[in-house]
Formats: structure tokens, C-alpha cells, sequence
């Protein structure tokens, strides 16, 4: 039977097995960050194991760190506890540990690409569900929960059931100012939240393969967001070039081996998918959210469906409308918004804020908005200084803060208020998602510069010059 | 870790009939900094339960004092968003032992099954069956039957088979977790990795 990408990557991996049950899949490469794995490491410690692989294991500290005064103790005591709790566990069991102010920190999947962590053709995993974004190296990754944390680091593996094959197919070309993170809402809003549930994704088709490596990530980043186990791209020169040199890339005879190994990776003709869709670019428009969860998106130029166009129940509906405060038929463009947030590993990497910064540059942040711009690293952070951007943003009033999760969560103290709306580049728009009571509005980085300077919801559009 | 055995669970349920019920309103981020595992159930959809000065919510099925129970019974697409087991551990902690939907969101499924909550995943028609029959009688139990797989509204002769993996139900039946699995097998494991690409 023809192989598709997945399956070879998924084979090579299966150690055995189970009669009836889930296979044994050895995993690769481990993330761990301070949120999810305390846990785990006490059920180590009660069953008195050690780490099978620290080799394998990477913790880095960004879920729940201040993007503000980093060299300072963390004020909050339990965030300081569970920040400590990552950093002797890390000693204890001999894992590399980029801790807060660390130069190598930053959200958990912007650093693996960055170093060589993340490879072509291996099983990554991490308590955190975006993990699915390494999948644009042609990566199977996918988030675990922390029993399955635990289960990694006593074993390096995890007991998986096969999940089905999806692809997704988009050809042409897409329109000036519809960017990756577009093409993610759009597919989202085609396929809603439980369009994928139980499937692997492999996204083709030129849109694609003309993407950068940084927009790859941003589109599997959001495959969980229809229920996806993850999503993943046949790795080509495009991704082989990125990851050449880095840190923890294989060197020499090394790099070869793996070269031979990586050219294996694509999707035989005729290989079969259990279900497929097929797009056009053309379709797709500057995407933004007006509900409460990632599959309530519509073109810029739309305007809010009604109930009866909608999938699912009309009392959810309406609940998710009235906790937006927004109606049926109503456009989003000229929505008064509050806040802007720039970053998370959907849109925090050195591309999202150049392209922020082109649509701002020149331009003045408006007054009734309070902007968060919070790169993905240290390493974009400090590309944003060298490459000059810092410098035309502050000319434009904006401040940049220090790298982690923030707004995307708000497990710190970037918490929307009450009410008050939102135009975030994150990937979650959950009723109190940014804060509690908070509004979010999903956008791409562009949309989102486009509202911090016009103090409401614009087409970016009529800004690209 | 390991957790009580699941067998026959005959219980009263709560019924929640909202769609897409993801893990960040089961379980709110801020409540996410604990290091032990211990007290989220207190905080178990803390925010349409209780207001923000920490009255409760008349209005939330939780708080209404008919309803209680082994048994949380959901609309389609439970648990998506947010990997966070807490949200499992949120429901466990809380008293419910099942969960019954007609859709469920992938890690949340395997978060419930690692930790002893058993998701059961019936019909639309029967869900709703099961939502109209304890909103017009709050003290009608419902019968879980792992060993047959088979959930029942008593005393009607409404009844479903569900599906479970046989390696997983093995697992609910016996209190065990897959790590007791794998640490069984940890040599072969040792050898393999010596052959991995990467
Ligand atoms: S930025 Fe948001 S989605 Fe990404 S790892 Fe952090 S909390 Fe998770």
C-alpha cells in the first residue's frame, strides 16, 4: 500500500504493538515547560524512576513567566513555586533547563525550531497542544496530557491508537494581505472545531509549498483548533535549509544520514487519506473571529452569520454571541476594540512583527488602545533590535515586553479586563481566555497592527501601500 | 498514577447542554499553578460558576440543587482546546467518575481514560434522550455498564452500546495506568532507541 507522509513517519516509530490496543511509539524529542509537568515529575518520584532520555528532554519556563522586569524575583508565589519546581526537577534529573532570563528562553514552540530541537521526520511531544506546530518540518507532534508527560520521561515513549489521515489541499495563490494565519482561520471556519478530531493532518498544494518555514508554523500551530492531533508538511529544500546549522541539528555524517532519511519524506501518489478537502487561495480573505471559539471566523468583508447558517446548537450560538456582545448580520469592520496582542507561538516569531511593524510604521498607536507586544523569544527579541524594528515602533508609540506566553493565556498579569475587547494574534479565543471576562478577536499580525492603529477593527488591507 | 476501578456505575447525572465546552472554561488557566494535584475540583468551571466576588451563580447546573451525581452529561465536542489535564483531574477531584457526550475532543479523551474518568460517547438522539428524561425527573439514575459497554436511562427502556478500546477498558476495569505497562517493556524500548534515526 502506497505510504503518505504520516505513515512513515508514525512507522519508523512504533516499537509494538498492542493486540487491540494503541501502539507503543517511541518519541524523539520532549518539551517540557513548568505548567504541565510538576505533576508528572512527582509521580517519577513516587515510583522512583529516573528520566529515561534527559538527552531528549528540553524544559523551558513560558506559560506562566512576567513579560515584564524579568531580572526581578516573580512576584506571584505560585507562579515562583512552579517556576522553582521546573528548575530543580530539571537539575535532578539532569535536563537542559533555559529557565527565565536565560538567553536561549522563550515559548516552548518558537525555541525548538529556533535551536535544531525540532527535525524533519521526528516524534515531538510536549504537555501543550500547539505542540502540533513542529509538524512544519514534516515532524509528527502532537500535545499530551501530564500522565502521558510522565509517561514519556519514565519510558520516551506513549501508547497511541493511530489516529486517521486527513489532507488538506490548497492550490493557487493567495491575495495580497491574506497571510498564513488567514489560511488557518479559513480552514478552521470551513472545518469547525471538531472537523479533524481523531485525524492527523498533512497540509498541500502550492499555498504551501510557497509558504515560508515561520508561516508553516503558524498554520499546523492552529491544526488543534479543529480537533486536529496535529498537522504537518512534507519537509523540501525550504525546510532543510532553515534547520542547517543550528544548535542541535545533526552535523557531518550525521547531517547525511538523516539527509537520507528526510528525502523519504512525502506522500507516495495514490496513497490514501480518510477524508480530504480542497481549497482554492483565491477564496481566502483577511480572516477575523467574532465568537468564542476559532471556528467563528469570516472574511473581513462578511458579515456575522445567522443562526440557522450555523453548525451546531442555536442556544450555543446565541451564548457565544451575547458573551461577544454582537449580533447576527452586523460587520466586524469599525468594531471599537482595547487591547492588541501581538505574539504567542501562533504569530510571536521575527515574522509577525515585521510585518506588524510595516503596516504601523509611520503611524501612530491610537489612543484608546493598549498594546502588548511580546515576541516568542529572546532570539526574535533580539532580532526585532538588530534588524531596526524596535526603533519604528517606538516611533509609532509602541513598547516592546520580554518574551513567554502572556495575553495568550494569561496566566500572568497580561489579562484583558472585564468586557473589554481584544485583537489578538494568538490562537484561542475561549470566553475568558485572555483574562476573565475578556473578548478576543483571532487576527493575523497585520489585521492586528491595523487595529492598533486605527483604535478599531480594520480591513489591513486599506493600509498596505 | 493509579486510580479506583471502573465496573457498574449507577448514578443521578448532572446535564450541561452546551456545545463545545473547552477545557479553559472546565478548568481556568489562573488555576493552573498548583505543583501537587490537589483541590481543582473547587475550581471546576469556576467561571460560570461562581461571579467574580465568589457568590455562585444561581443560574449554573452546579449550583442548582436537584442535580448531582457520578455522571456529567455534556453537549457534542467536549473538552476541546487546551491539553490541560487539570480539566480531567478538575472533574475527577469534583466527584464525577463519567462523562457522557455525543462527541468528545481527542486529548481530553485520553486525559479522562489515563486517569480513571470513562467518556462515554452515545448517538445525538440518545443524548438527547438522556437530557430530556433527567430535566423532567432530576433523581432518574443512569446506568454505566463498562464490562457490556452499555449505558441505560432506568427504569425506560432506553439503552446504547458505547465503544473503548479493549487495551483501555482493560486498563478502567483494573485501576491500572500505562506506565505499569511500559515499564514492562522498558528493555525493548532501550533497544530500539539504539536504532532511531534521530
Ligand atoms: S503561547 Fe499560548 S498556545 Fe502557545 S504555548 Fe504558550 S500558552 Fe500555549
Amino acid at each position: 500500500m502506497k505510504k503518505t507522509l504520516f505513515d512513515k513517519v508514525w512507522d519508523k516509530h512504533v516499537v509494538q504493538q498492542i493486540d487491540h490496543g494503541p501502539d507503543v511509539l517511541f518519541i524523539d524529542r520532549h518539551m517540557v515547560h513548568e505548567v504541565t509537568s510538576p505533576v508528572a515529575f512527582l509521580g517519577l518520584k513516587n515510583r522512583n524512576i529516573k528520566v529515561m532520555s534527559p538527552e531528549r528532554t528540553f524544559a523551558t519556563a513560558d506559560h506562566n513567566t512576567p513579560t515584564i522586569n524579568q531580572h526581578l524575583p516573580v512576584k506571584d508565589p505560585l507562579s515562583a513555586k512552579q517556576l522553582a519546581a521546573l528548575e530543580e526537577n530539571a537539575k535532578k534529573y539532569g535536563i537542559s533547563y533555559w529557565g527565565l532570563g536565560h538567553e536561549k528562553n522563550g515559548i516552548v514552540h518558537v525555541v525548538g525550531p529556533e535551536y535544531g530541537i525540532t527535525l524533519p521526520g521526528a516524534t515531538i511531544v510536549c504537555g501543550d497542544s500547539h505542540t502540533s506546530t513542529h509538524g512544519a518540518f514534516g515532524a509528527i507532534a502532537f500535545g499530551i496530557g501530564t500522565s502521558e508527560v510522565e509517561m514519556v520521561l519514565s519510558t520516551q515513549c506513549i501508547l497511541q491508537p493511530k489516529p486517521k489521515k486527513m489532507r488538506i489541499n490548497i492550490k493557487g495563490e493567495l491575495q495580497k494581505g491574506v497571510t498564513p494565519k488567514d489560511v488557518a482561520l479559513f480552514i478552521i471556519s470551513k472545518l469547525t472545531t471538531s472537523g479533524a478530531t481523531g485525524h492527523f493532518v498533512e497540509y498541500a498544494g502550492d499555498v504551501f509549498a510557497n509558504m515560508s518555514m515561520e508561516g508553516r508554523m503558524t498554520v499546523c500551530n492552529l491544526s488543534i483548533e479543529m480537533g486536529a492531533r496535529g498537522g504537518m508538511i512534507a519537509p523540501d529544500e525550504k525546510t532543510f535549509d532553515y534547520i542547517r546549522g543550528r544548535e542541535f541539528t545533526p552535523k557531518d555524517g550525521e547531517w547525511d544520514k538523516a539527509m537520507n532519511y528526510w528525502q523519504d519524506l512525502y506522500t507516495e501518489e495514490g496513497a490514501i487519506f480518510d477524508k480530504e478537502f480542497f481549497f482554492d487561495g483565491i477564496e481566502i480573505e483577511p480572516m477575523i473571529t467574532f465568537g468564542t471559539n476559532p471556528g467563528m471566523g469570516i472574511g473581513i468583508s462578511d458579515e456575522i452569520p445567522t443562526a440557522e447558517n450555523v453548525e451546531g446548537g442555536n442556544a450555543t450560538y446565541q451564548k457565544s454571541l451575547n458573551y461577544m456582545g454582537y449580533n447576527e448580520g452586523e460587520t466586524m469592520i469599525g468594531k471599537e476594540i482595547d487591547f492588541v496582542f501581538l505574539g504567542s507561538c501562533t504569530n510571536g516569531r521575527i515574522e509577525d512583527f515585521r510585518a506588524f511593524t510595516e503596516i504601523v510604521k509611520g503611524k501612530k498607536k491610537a489612543d484608546n488602545v493598549t498594546a502588548w507586544l511580546v515576541p516568542g523569544s529572546h532570539k526574535v527579541e533580539k532580532a526585532i533590535k538588530e534588524e531596526g524594528l524596535l526603533d519604528i515602533l517606538k516611533e509609532s508609540g509602541f513598547e516592546l515586553r520580554e518574551p513567554g506566553c502572556s495575553a495568550c493565556l494569561a496566566m500572568n498579569d497580561d489579562k484583558v479586563p472585564i468586557g473589554k475587547y481584544a485583537v489578538s494574534t494568538s490562537n484561542r479565543n475561549f470566553e475568558g481566555r485572555q483574562g476573565p471576562g475578556s473578548r478576543t478577536l483571532l487576527a493575523s499580525p497585520i489585521m492586528a497592527a491595523a487595529a492598533a492603529v486605527t483604535g478599531k477593527v480594520t480591513d489591513p488591507r486599506t493600509l498596505i501601500i | 498514577m493509579a486510580y479506583d476501578k471502573f465496573y457498574i456505575l449507577k448514578s443521578t447525572a448532572v446535564p450541561l447542554p452546551i456545545e463545545n465546552v473547552d477545557t479553559d472554561q472546565i478548568i481556568p488557566a489562573r488555576f493552573l499553578k498548583a505543583t501537587e494535584r490537589v483541590g481543582f475540583g473547587d475550581n471546576l468551571f469556576r467561571d460560570w460558576r461562581f461571579n467574580s466576588d465568589n457568590s455562585p451563580k444561581d443560574e449554573f447546573i452546579l449550583n442548582n440543587p436537584n442535580y448531582n451525581g457520578k455522571i456529567l452529561v455534556s453537549g457534542k465536542n467536549f473538552g476541546s482546546g487546551s491539553s490541560r489535564e487539570h480539566a480531567a483531574w478538575a472533574i475527577y477531584d469534583y466527584g464525577f467518575r463519567c462523562v457522557v457526550s455525543s462527541f468528545f475532543a481527542d486529548i481530553f479523551k485520553n486525559n479522562c481514560l489515563n486517569i480513571g474518568v470513562l467518556p462515554v460517547k452515545v448517538s445525538d438522539i440518545f443524548l438527547e434522550k438522556i437530557f430530556s428524561s433527567i430535566k423532567e425527573n432530576p433523581t432518574r439514575t443512569l446506568t454505566i455498564d463498562l464490562p457490556k459497554q452499555i449505558i441505560s436511562i432506568d427504569s425506560t427502556d432506553d439503552l446504547e452500546q458505547f465503544e473503548i478500546n479493549p487495551y483501555k477498558k482493560g486498563n478502567m476495569l483494573n485501576g491500572y495506568d500505562d506506565i505499569d505497562y511500559l515499564l514492562k517493556i522498558k528493555e525493548n524500548i532501550k533497544i530500539f532507541s539504539k536504532h532511531t534515526p534521530l
